[in-house]
């Protein structure tokens, strides 16, 4: 067994999940600093398709998410340590830290801390959308960036369809569209 | 049946849970207040606040507490692995698919189809963030953060565990 290899997954999803505060969706920035810029295990394409794939599957996306990627780098003992140390840490001090919570709950303290982080949130998933629309770009054009993004504000945002029936969709359409040759990479 | 309770639980949320974890509270909220009686009310919203306030998935977060609370470390285990194996599985089963014909000129099309897709559901969670953060720390302690992480992770490429730790700090400071 790879112990280095194990011990890098086990410190990314550690670090991941102790930091996002806000539940699972405020810890995918951290993942993709993790996997993609710290120890480079996939590529940034790979990791927005895993998110896509996520968003169509039902459950926690930030296990899934540590789930597979544990699975891509390490096999089967890459999922158990990849899930334990996303989930493990965080539960363990939930069972320990109810009861003085439960005494410290509307200390001022705590409330400011979980203030402040929100925008910080906001940034870092502000950032990884940029990327994700630059990522598009590299492959196809800005005019086809711009279509889709406003086909998917009105879709998502202001027809309420579900994301993972409309992500069915466009990789249906994806996998059918002809396109004449030498247009892609 | 205490550990089968358990299982189903967290099991049926997890399957039909759409969009991540915060998705899913309302659905074990039915199944461990409603149906399995395990917590009141009363109890739940205590510990959603409460798990709202510590790092990590709120999902396996709330899971790990009840299950550890109704029956104890297996009772704990269980719940975790209802609530993360079932999707888990499915992921890697669709997306080994998908990797073995990568290199298909029609898989890569459809991945980049999706791309926009993803793109404004990241954009969407970026404003719920923000719209938080002007809520509960008003305008200028929002435009502080915000501006201020965003300088620190563009221009110093700084590990996000900094400046979340400092933002926290600045939290207890100006904002308690």
């Amino acid at each position: 067994m790879n112990w280095s290899l194990h011990k890098h997954i086990f410190i990314a999803f550690f670090r991941a999940g102790m930091l996002g505060y806000g539940g699972g969706p405020a810890s995918i920035p951290l993942v993709h600093k993790e996997v993609v810029e710290n120890f480079e295990w996939i590529t940034d394409e790979e990791f927005y398709d895993i998110l896509a794939i996520g968003n169509t599957l039902p459950g926690p996306i930030f296990t899934k998410m540590a789930g597979y990627i544990g699975y891509r780098i390490g096999g089967m003992m890459g999922v158990f340590n990849a899930i334990v140390a996303s989930v493990i840490p965080t539960v363990i001090l939930m069972i320990t830290l109810v009861g003085i919570l439960m005494t410290f709950r509307s200390s001022p303290f705590i409330e400011g801390m979980t203030q402040a982080i929100a925008p910080v949130v906001g940034v870092m998933l502000l950032t990884l959308t940029y990327n994700t629309l630059k990522s598009t770009k590299q492959r196809s054009s800005w005019l086809f960036v711009i279509i889709l993004t406003l086909i998917s504000i009105i879709i998502l945002e202001l027809l309420n369809i579900h994301p993972a029936f409309f992500i069915v969709i466009l990789l249906i359409i994806g996998f059918s569209y002809r396109k004449k040759p030498n247009t892609t990479s | 049946m205490i550990y089968w309770e358990i299982f189903m639980a967290f099991f049926i949320p997890g399957i039909v849970g759409y969009g991540g974890g915060p998705a899913s509270i309302p659905l074990i909220e039915h199944e461990v207040v409603n149906r399995y009686e395990m917590v009141s009310v009363e109890q739940f919203g205590e510990i959603l606040a409460l798990g709202n306030t510590l790092p990590g998935p709120i999902a396996t977060k709330m899971a790990g507490y009840i299950g550890y609370e109704t029956a104890g470390l297996p009772g704990a285990a269980i719940a975790i692995f209802a609530t993360v194996a079932p999707s888990l599985i499915a992921m890697i089963l669709l997306l080994g698919i998908l990797i073995k014909f990568k290199d298909s000129p029609r898989v890569k099309q459809m991945t980049i189809f999706i791309r926009p897709a993803i793109a404004v559901l990241l954009g969407v969670l970026a404003y719920q963030f923000f719209n938080n953060g002007l809520a509960e720390a008003g305008v200028f302690h929002t435009v502080i953060l915000g501006g201020g992480s965003f300088l620190l992770f563009e221009k110093s490429k700084i590990h996000p565990a900094i400046v979340i730790l400092l933002a926290l700090v600045y939290g207890v400071i100006f904002l308690s």
